[in-house]
C-alpha cells in the first residue's frame, strides 16, 4: 500500500467570474474526485479515473444489473420510433453550416458509435458522437433533447465528448466547428470554426473547460501544423492559441526541424483531452505524431532534429497559452508514435521523496513519470515486451530510435504496429496500489516504404503496413515507482476500450469479447472476474457515480448506452 | 500442429473483391478541362519547377506546393495569383509575371495532384536477401524443416504469390489480419482454426474449433458442426487452446530483418 496525497483536493478552484450556477454545473466539481457527477472528459482533471464510490464492491458486485438501456439513432430522423418501436423521441434540432449535408452512416442516420465520454451532472447526461449530441435523463435512460449537426464532411473517426459550463455545453465537430449548446434546452448558443477545413482538419476531442476558458484541440492526417486553442465560454472568442511545432523564425524549437516549411508543416496534432494542475494552473496534454509520418528524411536528417514538440508531452499555462515545460517520447518519429495517451497527474513518493508526478503509458510501448511542476524527468521503462522500434534509452530518458525498424523497401518486422501499444483507450491509476492499469496490444506488423522519394511522402503516405502476429491483448497493471508490471491479465483478443476503478476494491473493463467486465482487485496479484454483462462491441471508457444516492455504472455498446445498479 | 501454411499456400484463389470507394471525406477540386491541366504543367515547368521541383513536390531552394496551404485553399488561382505576381520577398520568392489566366492554369494542373498515396500498396521490388544464406537458414539455424518442405508443402511456392506476401506469410504462419492488404498475387487462405479442448469435470473431454472465450464462457464447434458452449468458473472446466500458428507468434520477437529477407529470397526461388 503506497500512501497517496489526493492531489484533488490540493487547491479549492476559484472563478473569478464563475457562471451563474443554477441547475448547471458547479465548477467546483471539477477539481474533486467525482463521486455524484461525471463533470468532464475523465471524470475530473487528473484524468485518473479512479472512483472513491464504494456502494458498489467486490461482495456485492455480483447483484450489478441492468438499470436501464436506451439505444440510440444518428441524424435528423432519430425521433421517429416506427410502427412497433418505441416513442418517437424529440425531433432533432438542426445546425451545421451545410447547405447539402455529406451522407455519413452514423451521423446522419443509424447507429452512432459513442467512444466519447458521457457528462453526468444534476442527474442529466450528456452523450454525443461524431455530428450528434444528447439529454438524457440518468434515472431511467430517456431522451430529453437530441441536437444534429449537418456536416459538410471531414474524418468522422469518432467524437470524445462534451464538457460543460454552468448551463453550457461544447462539443466539437468533424468538419471543424466548437458548437456550444444550452444543456436545458439543446438549442445552439454559437458554433465557431476552429480549423481549416481545406487542410483536412478533423475535430474529435472532448472540449475541457478550465476556469473561463474552453480548451480545443484538433486532428489532421494531412501534413498541418497541430495548435491547441482557448476559447471564451460565453462568446466563442478565441483567448489564444498555441502551436505544437514552430511557425515563424525565431520560434523554439525550429532548431529540431531540418527548415521552417517542414515545421509548419510538421503536425502534433492535440486530439486527446489533457490533464489540469490546479496548483500550477498549468494544461498537461499529449501531441500527436510529425508529418510526414512514416519518412523523417525532409524533416529531421540529423540527430539533433527532434521535430519539437511533436510526440510529446507538454504542459502551458491556461490562462495565458504559453509553454511551461515538455517532455519529448519519441524524438524524431517514424512510425506514428502519438503521445496523446492520458497525462495522468498523481501525487507520490518517489525515490524516498514526496513527488507532484504525471504519467503516461505512451502509444510507442514506453512508460513514463515526470515531475508534473517542472517537466524533470523520472522514470521511462518499456511496459510492452513487444515493443522493438528503438534501440536505447537516452540520458533523457527518451527511447531512441532504431533506423532499421523504419519502414522499409525491404520491410522491417516491428512492434507495436500502428495501432500502438496501447491508444485513445483511457487508462485508470487505482492511488491505494500506486498501480497505472492500461489496455495493451502487443502486435507486430511488416513496415514497407512505397515510395523512395521522400518529397512524395505527404501525411501518413507512404507506408504499408501488414499485421503479421500478436503476443495478445492484455490488461496490465504498471508500478509507478519501477515501471514493472505488477501484473498482465490476457484478453480474448479483442482491444479493451478503457478503464475505470473505484475504492470498492473493483476495475471495470472491456473483456475484448464483448463483455463488460467487474474485476476484484487483489493488490499486486492479478485481478479476478467477478461479474460480467455481454452487451456486444464496448465503445467508450465505463464510468461511475451516483444518483439519488444509488451509484450506477455507465458504458456504452453498439449505439446504445447501458446503466448498471445495484437491485 | 505447425502445420498453419500448408493449406493456405496451396491452392490460389480468385483475385479478392476491390470494395467501392467511400465517398471523399472532404471536397476535391472539380476536375478541370484536360488541356487545361496540360497547360498548366507547361507552365509550371517552365517558370516554378526550378525552385519547387518539376512535380511541385519541393526543390533546393521552393517548399512542397501540393500540400500548401495556400494551394489547399484555393480554388482557380485566385489566392496563388497574388503570390506569384507580387513574390514574397521575405521567403526568397521572386516575383513572376505571370497573366491572371496562365496562373489559374497552373493552379488546374496542381489541383490535379494526388494529395497522399494513404493506403497504397507498395509496388516497389521488397527482394534484397541472399537466397544461399536464405536456403541455409530455412534447413539450419531457422529449423524450418521440422515442418516445412522445399519439395512438399512449399513447393512452387514462389510461381503461386508475390515476394511480399510470401516475405508476410514466414512470419504470420498464415491468416494474418491486415490492416492494408497486399495487392497482387493470389489472396491467402484462411490458416487452419485455433482449437479447444475442454475438460469437464467428469473427466469427459470435448474438442473443436474455438469460437468464443472470456472468462466466463468457453465455446466450440465440434468436428460434426454442432456448437457447444460452457460456463467457466475459475479453472473448471480445464480449457486448452491450441493455435496451429504458435511457433510463429512465439518467434516474433526473435527475428532478424535479414534472416526474414533471406528466407524470402529463397522461397520465391521455389517455382
Amino acid at each position: 500500500m503506497i500512501k497517496t496525497r489526493t492531489l484533488l483536493l490540493l487547491i479549492p478552484f476559484c472563478l473569478a467570474n464563475g457562471p451563474l450556477v443554477g441547475q448547471g454545473l458547479d465548477p467546483r466539481l471539477l477539481t474533486k474526485p467525482a463521486t455524484n457527477a461525471w463533470p468532464t472528459y475523465a471524470g475530473d482533471y487528473s484524468q485518473r479515473r479512479y472512483s472513491t464510490l464504494r456502494q458498489i464492491d467486490q461482495s456485492n458486485v455480483r447483484h450489478l444489473t441492468l438499470a436501464w438501456v436506451r439505444r440510440l439513432t444518428a441524424g435528423p430522423d432519430a425521433g421517429d420510433g416506427g410502427w412497433f418501436g418505441p416513442p418517437p423521441g424529440p425531433p432533432a434540432i438542426v445546425g451545421g453550416v451545410a447547405q447539402e449535408p455529406v451522407n455519413i452512416p452514423g451521423s446522419t442516420s443509424g447507429s452512432p458509435r459513442l467512444s466519447g465520454s458521457i457528462l453526468q451532472v444534476n442527474g442529466i447526461l450528456y452523450v454525443s458522437s461524431a455530428d450528434n449530441a444528447w439529454a438524457i435523463d440518468a434515472l431511467d435512460g430517456h431522451v430529453l433533447w437530441h441536437y444534429w449537426w449537418k456536416s459538410r464532411g471531414g474524418t468522422h473517426i469518432g467524437n470524445r465528448g462534451m464538457a460543460m459550463y454552468g448551463d453550457w455545453l461544447y462539443f466539437e465537430t468533424p468538419d471543424d466547428y466548437l458548437v456550444s449548446l444550452d444543456a436545458k434546452t439543446g438549442q445552439e448558443r454559437w458554433h465557431k470554426e476552429i480549423a481549416d477545413f481545406s487542410q483536412q482538419y478533423f475535430s474529435t476531442m472532448a472540449p475541457v473547460v478550465i476556469g473561463d476558458h474552453v480548451l480545443v484541440g484538433t486532428g489532421d492526417d494531412l501534413d498541418a501544423p497541430g495548435f491547441l486553442q482557448s476559447f471564451d465560454p460565453r462568446t466563442g472568442d478565441l483567448q489564444w492559441k498555441f502551436y505544437t511545432v514552430p511557425m515563424n523564425p525565431g520560434d523554439p524549437g525550429l532548431e529540431t526541424w531540418a527548415s521552417l516549411d517542414a515545421a509548419r508543416h510538421g503536425g502534433a496534432q492535440v486530439w486527446i483531452p489533457g490533464s489540469y494542475d490546479p496548483a500550477t494552473q498549468t494544461y498537461i496534454f499529449g501531441t500527436g505524431n510529425p508529418t510526414p509520418a512514416y519518412t523523417a528524411q525532409l524533416r529531421a536528417p540529423r540527430d539533433t532534429h527532434t521535430n519539437l514538440y511533436t510526440c510529446s508531452i507538454v504542459a502551458v499555462n491556461v490562462n495565458t497559452g504559453k509553454l511551461a515545460w515538455y517532455f519529448q517520447t519519441s524524438p524524431n518519429d517514424t512510425h506514428d508514435w502519438d503521445a496523446t495517451q492520458a497525462p495522468v497527474l498523481f501525487d507520490g513518493m518517489f525515490g524516498g521523496k514526496s513527488r507532484k508526478m504525471v504519467m503516461q503509458a505512451s502509444r510507442n510501448g514506453y512508460f513514463f513519470v515526470l515531475d508534473r511542476t517542472t517537466g524533470e524527468h523520472l522514470l521511462t521503462a518499456k511496459y510492452s515486451d513487444a515493443a522493438n522500434w528503438a534501440e536505447a534509452v537516452n540520458a533523457k530518458g527518451q527511447p531512441v530510435r532504431n533506423a532499421a525498424k523504419d519502414n522499409t523497401v525491404a520491410g522491417s518486422l516491428a512492434s507495436p504496429d500502428n495501432g500502438g501499444a496501447t491508444n485513445w483507450n483511457p487508462p485508470s491509476y487505482d492511488p491505494r496500489t500506486g498501480l497505472l492499469h492500461v489496455v495493451m496490444r502487443e502486435v507486430y506488423a511488416m513496415y514497407y516504404l512505397t515510395d523512395t522519394d521522400p518529397r512524395r511522402l505527404v501525411g501518413l503516405g507512404g507506408s504499408e503496413q501488414e499485421v503479421v502476429g500478436s503476443l495478445g491483448t492484455s490488461i496490465v497493471a504498471i508500478d509507478y515507482q519501477t515501471g514493472k508490471r505488477a501484473w498482465k491479465y490476457p484478453l480474448a483478443g479483442g482491444y479493451g476500450s478503457g478503464l475505470l476503478t473505484t475504492a470498492g476494491g473493483l476495475l471495470f473493463a472491456n473483456d475484448g469479447a464483448g463483455s463488460l467486465v467487474a474485476f476484484g482487485l487483489r493488490g499486486r496479484r492479478p485481478p479476478t472476474p467477478l461479474w460480467h454483462a455481454q452487451i456486444g462491441s464496448i465503445e467508450n471508457a465505463p464510468e461511475t457515480y451516483t444518483v439519488d444516492g444509488r451509484q450506477y455504472v455507465l458504458v456504452t455498446a453498439e449505439g446504445a448506452v447501458w446503466a448498471f445498479s445495484l437491485q | 500442429m505447425i502445420l498453419a501454411w500448408i493449406a493456405s499456400l496451396s491452392a490460389p484463389q480468385a483475385p479478392a473483391q476491390t470494395p467501392p470507394a467511400p465517398p471523399p471525406d472532404y471536397p476535391e477540386h472539380p476536375p478541370a478541362p484536360a488541356e487545361q491541366v496540360a497547360r498548366g504543367e507547361q507552365i509550371f515547368r517552365s517558370n516554378c519547377s526550378f525552385c519547387h521541383g518539376s512535380d511541385a513536390r519541393g526543390g533546393e531552394t521552393g517548399p512542397n506546393l501540393v500540400r500548401d496551404e495556400v494551394v489547399l485553399r484555393d480554388q482557380q488561382g485566385e489566392l496563388i495569383a497574388p503570390i506569384v505576381q507580387n513574390g514574397l520577398p521575405a521567403r526568397g520568392m521572386p516575383k513572376l509575371a505571370l497573366a491572371a489566366g496562365d496562373i489559374a492554369d497552373i493552379a488546374a494542373w496542381l489541383h490535379s495532384q494526388p494529395l497522399s498515396d494513404r493506403g497504397s500498396p507498395s509496388n516497389l521490388d521488397i527482394l534484397v536477401g541472399n537466397a544461399k544464406e536464405g536456403e541455409a537458414y530455412f534447413t539450419g539455424a531457422g529449423r524450418c524443416t521440422q515442418c516445412h518442405s522445399a519439395t512438399g508443402d512449399l513447393a512452387g511456392v514462389g510461381s503461386r504469390y508475390e515476394p511480399k506476401t510470401i516475405q508476410n506469410l514466414i512470419v504470420s504462419g498464415g491468416g494474418g489480419r491486415g490492416r492494408r492488404r497486399s495487392a497482387g498475387g493470389a489472396p491467402v487462405k484462411a490458416s487452419p482454426p485455433t482449437t479447444v479442448t475442454v475438460t469437464l469435470r467428469s473427466g469427459q473431454r470435448v474438442q473443436g474449433e474455438l469460437d468464443h472465450l472470456s472468462a466466463f464462457i468457453v465455446a466450440l464447434r465440434a468436428p460434426d458442426g454442432t456448437y457447444k458452449s460452457f460456463a467457466r468458473h475459475d479453472s473448471i472446466p480445464k480449457v486448452v487452446v491450441t493455435n496451429p500458428r504458435q511457433w510463429h507468434i512465439d518467434r516474433l520477437p526473435q527475428w532478424r530483418d535479414a534472416d526474414i529477407h533471406n528466407l524470402t529470397a529463397y522461397l520465391v526461388t521455389l517455382k
